[in-house]
């Protein structure tokens, strides 16, 4: 888009300007309703309820089977109606990893809007032919006895690693595990690190 | 259709730049975008299916030049004037103007409407379930079958991507019945078909180089598979 413009960024910036300003005299868009909508991403930034489900689910058994039998019934515990999330679960022999080759499909009501390097066009290409050189970008380093699966977001469902409880974290709370769990680690490129020790 | 959507696997595109503290919006545009694509969502000026199709059909080197928002951006405004809600020149010339001069044309103040209900369109209820439905038969797979997928070419809408075409995989799951993305994007009503999601072994996709142990895991209509003999 905008090419054959000197200034891109001026070019686009226009563009959006007088495609909201003829949907706001065409009563499409409601004065106000950007900010409206919008702020539901902001404020509620990041993996929020994926994140509370995995702590959920690491401190309950019961929990984690219904999340990985269930994800509709278990998230509904969080007041979220979404039955379209299939949660994959890391195991010592197994390690997921979630993509959207064909476009950048990404479970939003569990984590909030994507980060560009889900969408690029390097991460959608190599996720699927060469995960574990992916990985190994990303500081992840798979023994080659554990099976990568990537989950290729292909329909209207979406995927979410629940990733392994880290050694050490045994005597913390489910309060204490949810700041822990990154959206990097739901997605599958890091894993959950236990806090540094103090000290 | 055989576009450059359609990535999975190949190679030249370098690494993932990976930055833990990017912003949420690069930009106050951006935000406008996600709010525009929302309510046109929301509103049905446009479906899912045919905002998929919209942004295929960018030319590859528009796709790979633009960023997400833009690539949105261009999708929304192509949908909008296919779909007769606003005018292609009106656009044009009122993009121009505000190159000119930012408050060509003066924005309605923000007025304080009632609460947006849209969210997502995976949350929306209006009218039943946003993509699943029931199923007119039974499903033709049953979980562990041996599948082999489509070799076609189509030239529209699919959401079988090429890397999983004419291959043969597992079926893992069934995943229900929902509506069919290749008649959606192209007006021919929903044509709801059952979902299976289907396992490749990395070898089969990729050849002897593929980690022998690795799989990948796809959602597939059921049009796009057929029956296959164990192998």
């Amino acid at each position: 888009m905008g090419k054959n413009h000197p200034n891109v960024e001026e070019y686009v910036v226009s563009r959006v300007r007088a495609l909201e300003s003829l949907l706001l005299e065409k009563g499409v868009l409601a004065p106000g309703a950007v900010d409206q909508l919008v702020s539901r991403y902001e404020n509620d930034t990041g993996p929020m309820v994926g994140a509370r489900a995995v702590a959920k689910a690491w401190t309950d058994p019961d929990y984690k089977r219904l999340l990985l039998d269930d994800s509709a019934a278990a998230l509904a515990q969080f007041d979220l109606k979404y039955d379209l999330l299939v949660v994959v679960e890391n195991t010592d022999d197994v390690h997921n990893l979630v993509v959207c080759t064909l476009c950048s499909c990404y479970p939003w009501p569990v984590l909030g809007l994507p980060p560009s390097w889900y969408k690029s066009p390097a991460y959608r290409a190599r996720s699927v032919i060469e995960p574990r050189a992916l990985l190994r970008e990303f500081g992840l380093e798979i023994p080659e006895q554990r099976e990568v699966r990537v989950w290729d977001s292909s329909a209207e469902l979406r995927y979410m690693v629940l990733p392994q409880r880290p050694a050490g974290t045994e005597h913390l709370t489910e309060e204490a595990l949810l700041p822990l769990i990154t959206r990097d680690a739901l997605v599958g490129v890091a894993p959950v690190k236990a806090p540094a020790t103090v000290g | 259709m055989n576009g450059i959507h359609d990535l999975g696997g190949m190679h030249g595109f370098g690494g993932v730049e990976h930055d833990p503290r990017e912003p949420l919006f690069h930009a106050d545009w951006e935000r406008t975008v996600l709010a525009v694509q929302l309510t046109a969502l929301g509103q049905r000026l446009y479906n899912l299916d045919e905002l998929r199709h919209s942004i295929e059909r960018m030319s590859p080197d528009e796709y790979l030049n633009a960023t997400y928002y833009e690539r949105w951006l261009a999708a929304i405004d192509r949908l909008l004037i296919e779909k007769g809600v606003i005018d292609a020149a009106e656009l044009e010339r009122r993009a121009a103007a505000f190159q000119d001069d930012p408050q060509a044309f003066p924005t309605p103040p923000s007025a304080t409407p009632g609460e947006t209900e849209f969210v997502h369109p995976a949350l929306d209820r209006r009218r039943g379930h946003p993509f699943r439905r029931e199923a007119s038969a039974p499903p033709r797979f049953a979980i562990g079958d041996t599948v082999l997928t489509k070799h076609w070419q189509p030239a529209g809408h699919t959401r079988l991507a090429r890397y999983v075409r004419g291959k043969r995989g597992r079926v893992h799951r069934h995943q229900g019945c929902f509506v069919f993305p290749d008649a959606n994007a192209h007006g021919r009503g929903e044509e709801p078909d059952h979902v299976y999601n289907v396992r490749f072994e990395a070898e089969e996709l990729w050849g002897e180089s593929a980690a022998h142990r690795d799989a990948v895991y796809v959602d597939l209509w059921e049009s796009y598979i057929e029956p296959a003999a164990a192998g």
